[in-house]
């Protein structure tokens, strides 16, 4: 326990952790994969949402790192470094994996609709309870945000999660799914319009 | 006067600033008679913000959440040393 505690210690330090793993260090490789595995295995499951698969990605996108270690110069940290090998990872599969469309709703059911001369939106019904801000850190809020975001047709979820989740901007997303950034601001600003409207019921005050 | 459902579909580029001044007036304006797209206008700000909140903890996980045969798995595909 305490030799474990010691390589912390000493691979704590970014360059001297790349120093070890650029020189085949074995303990080195075991902490940087210790240590990484547990947030890079959850965002891997938000894009999988499969245990499996997600499993998978985290073993295809550490074999893709270990293969680039080489040549990672050390501009960027480690973990945002892993973290977008992860995303390419899953994003890889998730192309590649069967489309599971009986589980997926068209967006156009969650979209608002409007009628009537004025295009009022139809049964616009009342106001987010005045206490929902406060709730969007509980447990329940933010199972309902999940699955919500769960039920998204895939090409919507994707891009959601890039954009408020994991971070990128339009442009690194844009490049990532390859489609141009008008294409992504559409889409992101549908998906969180049907999120609103998955969330609605639950979050409307009474 | 614009109608809900343009405002509905101006409102990213409100929210990012992207409107022209002229647009953003419009906005305004129909804000200010349309209590319903008011409610709208902060559902979807609040939507907005409980999307990443929703996996606040994915930054603070378990370690035990990730299998060890896993991590072995992982640690095969190492490049060994000569
Ligand atoms: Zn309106």
């Amino acid at each position: 326990m305490s030799t474990s505690t010691c390589q912390a210690g000493n691979f704590a330090d970014e360059p001297t952790l790349l120093a070890a793993l650029q020189g085949g260090d074995d303990r080195a490789y075991h902490f940087l994969v210790v240590t990484h595995s547990p947030h890079l295995l959850a965002v891997s499951r938000r894009f999988m949402r499969n245990e499996v698969d997600a499993q998978d990605v985290l073993q295809d996108a550490f074999l893709s790192a270990f293969k680039a270690l080489p040549s990672f110069r050390g501009d960027a940290k480690l973990s945002t470094w892993l973290h977008s090998i992860v995303v390419r990872a899953a994003l890889m599969k998730l192309r590649a994996r069967k489309p599971q469309w009986k589980r997926e709703l068209s967006i156009d059911d969650v979209l608002p609709r409007f009628s009537d001369g004025f295009d009022h939106r139809d049964n616009p019904g009342p106001a987010w309870r005045s206490t929902v801000e406060q709730e969007l850190h509980s447990k329940e809020v933010c199972s309902l945000v999940r699955q919500a975001i769960d039920r998204l047709p895939e090409i919507y979820r994707v891009v959601v999660m890039l954009r408020d989740i994991d971070g990128l901007d339009t442009q690194e997303t844009a490049e990532l799914l390859g489609v141009t950034t008008t294409v992504i601001k559409t889409r992101l600003h549908r998906a969180r319009m049907a999120l609103r409207e998955l969330l609605d019921p639950s979050l409307a005050g009474v | 006067m614009i109608t809900c459902r343009e405002l509905i579909s101006f409102l990213a580029d409100y929210l990012e600033g992207n409107l022209a001044p002229t647009e953003r007036v419009a906005f305004e304006e129909h804000l200010g008679v349309c209590p319903d797209c008011v409610n709208y206008v902060e559902s979807y700000k609040t939507t907005h913000k409980a999307i990443p909140l929703a996996y606040a903890d994915e930054n603070d996980p378990a370690p035990s959440e990730v299998p060890e045969e896993l991590i072995q798995a992982i640690l095969e595909a190492r490049p060994k040393r000569e």
